[in-house]
């Protein structure tokens, strides 16, 4: 026995109860935890393994991306946007030169349109095969199933590649365009992948759609009720899992959406199941776009002749662009005052305001789930942050 | 029935196992330091500059106009124009850059400075291997170690260079046409002058 000289100054433990509620323990998951998907902290306060409330932590990838974007050209922007959501950098281009484009009133030729809805889907099917690959990486079933989605990836990265230089930051759009044509046998190249996609996808519904182990971790937890998720503002997969038949593809219009054939599908529970089966879904109906579009697309020029690169200036005015982004509703917002750069650059980015319910989802769930709860959102720090 | 869903997906993981001994497209990956994938054409790392014929410092096609300085997004960019002139690729006298470093450090290969360039003068390297251990002074790089030949161009780029020389040739051409319709014409109009120069003389002796 320790003895103390001042035994008074010791204050009194209380004893460790098994059955007390008042023994509530707050703990940091993240920013170094390796299932948040990046850098970012939940202070959860626990009683026992169950969540009571937690809290978001933001901001630890922030690089001042929208302040930079006001002191830069309106191009000068293009390869930052990239940067946003690294997963998917074509659409983060798309939805910035749609608002650039609505600002300065430019019209996209017919063949952009068609390539920029291919290399859109193409990234969508990137992006969602990627979640779910580590969405099982993140409910502990390490490796394989991650690696096969990344195999999948690979082939897409290296079309982006060849298309377009880079097999992230790929810097593909212009104002009224696109940076460049494909290249020979691009085409043929791409329709392989698409046509060998639907390959994978039976194979991993197989691998995990029926295993026992998922449906147990994944059914009933995590549900995002429909009222939930419309008052909070979800966009995309999110959404649509809780049954909000809610996509901009649909309900905007934009570029030549309107032109091919495809469903919206919908979830009926609102579960971590859901979100992870809406994502299967929706990559077969991005492949119907695709396999049109490949089909259809016509001669002619990627840009706007009357675009020239340097000295873009918009007439004063505002615009906001928005697409369905692979996660949810990806919009830009700029004031133009006439000026080289933009007076006011706003982001609206979907991994950001999917996480403001996370808090709703986990609370009364284990702490293993809250892993696969923030797994299902899809979020990236890249743009949570910016 | 429990159990059937694991096995099932048993089932798929022991295909791709031993489907990786038989076929390619189950066995993906490449080791990398000793076998590489081709090169893919549109590939791009960092800017380099081209200068045409033997001499580096000569054929650079670089005219200093700084436009690239201007554009460039990260700003990694730095150039100091020349005091004096030398002839460029068509042969007109021009400016050339006394200092042009890139701080790939810095450089988020974007290429919009590729895309602003007038004179074709930078364009994207592939090269990918490029760690070193000195941080600074490796990764800041100057005229010479940026400089590299229309031929490796050509070998890393096929078509985009084929297009760029096309253009040059033709701006070649046009400007020997010019130069020598300016010949030309000079003499005739030397041929003009010298009579009338002649001529001039003798009515003034005649007033």
């Amino acid at each position: 026995m320790i003895t103390d000289a001042s035994p008074a100054a010791q204050p009194e433990l209380e004893p460790l109860s098994e059955t007390s509620e008042e023994q509530l323990l707050e703990i940091a998951m993240g920013p170094q935890h390796p299932s948040t998907h990046g850098v970012f902290r939940m202070n959860v306060v626990l009683d026992g393994e169950h969540v009571v409330r937690l809290k978001p932590v933001f901001g630890y990838l922030h690089r001042n991306h929208e302040k930079i974007a006001e002191s830069e050209t309106y191009l000068g922007s293009m390869p930052y946007t990239d940067r946003l959501d690294y997963m998917c950098p074509i659409t983060n281009n798309w939805a910035y030169a749609l608002a650039v484009e609505k600002l300065a009133g430019i019209q996209v030729p017919e063949r952009a349109e068609y390539l920029r809805v291919i290399v859109g889907e193409l990234t969508r099917l990137q992006n969602h095969a990627c979640l779910i690959g580590f969405l099982m990486q993140d409910m502990g079933s390490s490796g394989t199933p991650l690696m096969y989605a990344f195999r999948e990836r690979e082939k897409i990265l290296d079309l982006f590649e060849s298309l377009t230089g880079a097999r992230m930051m790929c810097n593909y759009m212009r104002f009224g365009g696109c940076r460049v044509d494909m290249p020979a046998g691009w085409l043929e190249q791409a329709q392989n992948v698409v046509r060998e996609f639907p390959r994978f996808l039976d194979e991993y519904e197989n691998l995990l759609v029926s295993n026992e182990i998922l449906m147990e971790r994944t059914q009933g937890v995590g549900v995002l009720s429909k009222e939930l998720a419309i008052n909070a503002g979800m966009s995309g997969p999110m959404a649509r899992a809780s049954g909000v038949n809610y996509d901009i593809r649909k309900v905007d219009k934009y570029s030549i959406y309107e032109r091919f054939a495809f469903r919206v599908p919908l979830g009926a529970h609102g579960d971590v199941y859901d979100r992870y089966m809406i994502r299967f879904l929706e990559m077969r109906e991005s492949l119907k776009i695709l396999n049109e579009a490949m089909r259809d697309i016509p001669a002619g020029p990627i840009v706007d002749p009357k675009m020239r690169i340097r000295g873009f200036r918009p007439k004063p005015g505002e615009a906001y662009g928005r697409i369905e982004s692979p996660k949810g509703e990806l919009g830009f917002y700029l004031i133009s005052n006439g000026s080289l750069n933009p007076y006011r650059y706003r982001v609206r980015p979907p991994s950001l305001i999917n996480l403001t319910v996370l808090e709703d989802l986990c609370i009364g769930q284990n702490v293993a789930d809250v892993v696969a709860i923030l797994g299902s959102v899809d979020i990236v720090l890249g743009e949570v942050d910016r | 029935m429990v159990g059937e869903g694991i096995l099932k997906g048993l089932v798929e993981t022991a295909r791709n196992f031993f489907g990786s001994y038989v076929g390619k497209d189950r066995l993906t990956t490449v080791q990398y330091p000793e076998e590489r994938l081709p090169q893919i054409e549109a590939a791009r790392s960092f800017p380099f500059l081209v200068y045409d014929g033997p001499d580096w410092d000569k054929g650079m096609r670089c005219v200093a106009c700084q436009i690239c300085e201007k554009e460039c997004p990260p700003k990694c960019i730095l150039i100091k124009k020349s005091a004096d002139k030398k002839p460029d690729a068509v042969g007109k006298p021009q400016f050339y850059p006394a200092v042009f470093n890139i701080d790939i450090s810095v450089c988020m290969s974007c290429q919009i400075c590729v895309e602003v360039c007038p004179f074709d003068a930078i364009k994207m390297d592939v090269d990918y291997d490029l760690s070193t251990d000195d941080r600074f002074g490796d990764l800041l790089l100057d005229k010479e170690r940026l400089a590299k030949s229309n031929e490796y161009y050509n070998a890393i780029h096929p078509t985009e260079a084929a297009a760029v020389d096309a253009h040059f040739a033709e701006e070649r051409a046009k400007a020997e046409a010019k130069a020598k319709a300016a010949t030309e014409a000079k003499a005739a109009a030397e041929a003009k002058v010298a009579p009338a120069a002649q001529e001039q003389p003798v009515g003034g002796e005649t007033q």
